[in-house]
């Protein structure tokens, strides 16, 4: 301990907390602005807004933009749209609440200064897709930062949020946050009357496909660490769809997005010998799922599922047929754009392999699953809907406040909502920061009190890697083999391995079935107790272990809910080979988890889906 | 190695430490320059990159895929809202490329406490800031709640 005896505890009250400053969290920052003029409002990020989260490159498309003023798109056909694409399963009342609101967060991105692209002809946003607009978005995140900074009373960068408090004599009711700086190694301790979780979803749950110094070019953010679940779980919150993991086809190696090349550029995927394999599989992929095989788009769990068959009778490699499509200056800058906004290592792969897009196709693989709810997925928190048209059993009040009182969230961490994206999670943010700023309006008298014993607690969980490590490393010569602990990313190669073989991962086609979902909760329990023996040599070290802590929750509860779902509902997602079948008649339901932080049980259920939009 | 940094370009003034997303740029202690402590959490985001006054840092494609002689350098300008870049293929072929990054001048936004103190009502209907106006239809669609809760 001598070295860090120099710790100072900092105290930091507010009335709205914003743990998170991505896409979520910038947008809950602004909204909370607009609406509590005298509010304090604190926005605490683990790393600098400026470039944090899934955006730090930048984008190259916005992927949720209805285009109202021009007819193109109604809130209700979005949720057709997610809905189809979800197999049947979303949270209507989420996915209209953001398609109605997304063009106003829009609208205000390019008044900002965000580039959008516009069509020659008719002059509005030039479309990549139904959903999706093109924008020149290398700076998108900086520009997004820029809003929030204006907006928060005070941003906290490089804080690493390890635990959320809960109130003394209330533990339904939040009470604030703790966690402790990257830099300087102080425990901050946050406490407000409402809080707002948009921590991001999660890469580096599965053993991911590269396996050296490539292992950080994940498609997700190597950053995506789980804090928007592992903050909630251990506290009690109520979590759905968190088997809904998400696998993505995307270019081999680079992660480069697949997006604009088939829906702008019309490049086309084949197997390795130049035939187009997604329809002649079409009957196969009707028995497994019935009526859903038939909805266009296709829904993305099956176009995967479709190449990994393909890949698996021997026909790989998969490739995007790039070449036809790059006619033109103009196209070959759009393509290389989309690169060069968001995913520069797909520039550098191709470059280092000699790949011109131009003359050569280029391989698609799908990736190791990642855990999030913004994308063509659902995971996260159970939250209540919007006031106005939320179904009466999916409202408690305040919208997007989840089973905790005070506490909402937005982005990846909302669950049941598929296909918000970039624009959608800043709106969902927005959402949240209004609600939360009603919230504490009407409550004014409240203030939620923190437990000393428990912060006093919670300082001493959180700085003891850093212990663990000071006295094991005295036992040992040198190097990294210690018998008292191990290091964060020993404890992540080992969650990596276990998620891979034992809960759908690469190694296995993304196939689990009871028996070993039973031995991997089993080897999961075994990491739960090592996680007290984690060493860290340094602070930087010591975030690695509480990412690690949160993804090891995070994994906890996907097991769970994989096990818990007798059925397969997502094909080129994971299949649970005991149940090979989508079963409407048990399953059109959301799963739910609660685990009981008193009993330190999980309780599993169903929830219903109601269909609000025909 | 992902990021790797020149020894005689950079002064160590830390910019790339502050940016990094994934924590991974440090000062080395006796050299006093930054270089990357975990190549293997780098995601190739260039952050630190376009960061960087000096253009101290480079990137080397992952060593498990990406074969060596290859270069995607880049230069972001913010004043002019622009952002070049120069991509050298292995076998010495050359593309360049520059894109716009920002429409309106770094600093301009106009915070959310300098538009009209929205009225008290406002906080419990569903509208956001800026709400209708802002979405440039008539008015924010609803769904009839009548329709609610069939299964
Ligand atoms: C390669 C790629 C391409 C994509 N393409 C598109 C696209 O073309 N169009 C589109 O619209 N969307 C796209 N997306 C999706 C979009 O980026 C996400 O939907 C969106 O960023 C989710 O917002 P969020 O706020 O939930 O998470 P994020 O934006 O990731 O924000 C989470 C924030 O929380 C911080 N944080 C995490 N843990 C902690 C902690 N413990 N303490 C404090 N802070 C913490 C993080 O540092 C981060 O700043 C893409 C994403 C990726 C990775
Ligand atoms: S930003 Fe550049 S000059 Fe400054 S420390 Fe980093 S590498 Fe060195
Ligand atoms: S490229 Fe990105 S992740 Fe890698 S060192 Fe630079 S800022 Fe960090």
């Amino acid at each position: 301990m001598a070295l860090f005896s120099s710790r100072k505890t900092r105290f930091v009250d507010s009335d709205i907390l914003i743990i998170g400053g991505g896409f979520g969290g910038c947008g809950a920052t602004y909204e909370s602005r607009y609406w509590g003029r005298n509010l304090k409002i604190v926005l605490v990020e683990k790393a600098n807004i400026e470039r944090s989260g899934a955006v730090a490159h930048g984008l190259s498309a916005i992927n949720c933009y209805m285009g109202m003023r021009w007819d193109e798109n109604r809130p209700e056909d979005h949720v057709r749209y997610a809905r189809n694409d979800l197999m049947g399963l979303v949270r209507e009342d989420l996915v209209f609440d953001i398609a109605r609101h997304v063009d106003a967060t829009v609208h205000k991105f390019e008044e900002w200064g965000l580039p959008i692209m516009k069509n020659q002809e008719t002059g509005r946003y030039l479309r990549e897709g139904r959903w999706q607009i093109m924008i020149h978005g290398e700076s998108y995140k900086p520009i997004i930062a820029e809003a929030a900074r204006k907006s928060a009373s005070e941003v906290y960068n490089r804080i690493m949020v390890t635990h959320l408090l809960l109130d003394k004599t209330r533990p339904d009711r939040v009470a604030g946050a703790v966690g402790f700086s990257v830099r300087d190694g102080n425990y901050y301790v946050f406490r407000a009357k409402a809080v707002i979780v948009a921590a991001g979803g999660a890469s580096h749950i599965y053993k991911a496909r590269s396996i050296g110094e490539g292992v950080g070019r994940t498609w997700y953010a190597p950053w995506s660490s789980a804090s928007a679940y592992g903050l909630l779980i251990p506290v009690g919150v109520k979590m759905t769809q968190m088997e809904n993991k998400i696998v993505l086809a995307r270019f081999k190696d680079g992660y480069g997005p697949v997006g604009a090349w088939f829906l702008l550029l019309k490049a086309y995927a084949t197997n390795a010998y130049g035939e187009r394999y997604e329809e002649a599989r079409f009957e196969e992929i009707k028995a497994l799922v019935g009526k859903y095989a038939e909805q266009q788009p296709v829904p993305t769990c099956l176009r995967n599922h479709a190449m990994l068959e393909e890949i698996k009778a021997g026909r790989g490699p998969i490739y995007m047929q790039t070449q036809a499509s790059l006619d033109s200056r103009e196209k070959e800058e759009i393509g290389w754009e989309d690169f060069l906004d968001m995913t520069i290592g797909q520039a550098v792969v191709w470059a280092s392999q000699n790949i011109d897009p131009k003359e050569k196709p280029s391989e698609l693989i799908t990736s190791e699953p990642y855990i999030m709810g913004s994308h063509a997925t659902c995971s996260g928190a159970w939250a209540s809907g919007p006031e106005d048209c939320a179904p009466a059993d999916y409202q408690w009040g305040y919208n997007r406040m989840m089973s905790i009182d005070g506490l909402f969230g937005a982005g990846d961490t909302i669950g049941g909502s598929a296909h918000k994206f970039s624009s959608g999670s800043f709106t969902e943010g927005r959402i949240a920061g209004k609600s939360a700023v009603r919230y504490v309006t009407e409550r004014s008298g409240e203030r939620p009190e923190v437990d000393e014993a428990e912060i006093k607690r919670l300082e001493e969980t959180i700085f003891m890697p850093l212990e663990n490590y000071t006295v094991g490393r005295n036992e040992i010569v040198a190097g990294s083999v210690s018998p008292s602990y191990i290091s964060p990313l020993q404890g992540l190669q080992r969650l990596e391995k276990i998620m891979d073989e034992y809960a759908g991962g690469i190694s296995t086609f993304y196939t689990a079935n009871e028996p070993m979902l039973r031995r991997g909760l089993e080897l999961l329990s075994m990491l739960k107790e090592d996680l007290q023996k984690l060493g860290a040599e340094d602070l930087h070290q010591l975030q690695r272990a509480w990412e690690l802590n949160h993804r090891v929750w995070t994994s906890e509860s996907v097991t769970r809910h994989t096990l818990y779902r007798q059925e397969t509902r997502w094909p080129g997602y994971y299949y649970r080979a005991d149940y090979p079948k989508l079963d409407d008649v048990e399953w059109h339901v959301f799963t739910a988890s609660r685990y009981d932080p008193k009993s330190g049980e999980w309780d599993m259920s169903k929830l219903p889906v109601h269909h609000i939009v025909d | 190695m992902p990021t790797f940094v020149y020894m005689t370009r950079c002064d160590g003034c830390g910019e790339c430490v502050d940016i990094c997303p994934s924590d991974i740029m440090h000062i080395d202690r006796t050299y006093r320059r930054a270089y990357n402590i975990e190549p293997n959490f780098c995601w190739e985001c260039y952050s630190c990159v376009k960061a960087c006054p000096q253009h101290a840092i480079d990137v080397r494609g992952y060593a498990d895929f990406a074969p060596l002689g290859h270069s995607v350098r880049v230069l972001r300008e913010e004043e002019k809202g622009m952002i070049s870049w120069k991509i050298k293929y292995r076998d010495g072929r050359v593309k360049e490329f520059r894109f716009p990054i920002r429409t309106t001048p770094w600093g301009s936004i106009k915070p959310p406490a300098d538009y009209t103190v929205p009225d008290a009502a406002g906080l419990g209907t569903a509208l956001l800031a800026h709400e209708p106006e802002a979405l440039e239809v008539d008015a924010l669609p609803t769904l009839p709640l009548s329709r609610n809760n069939k299964v």
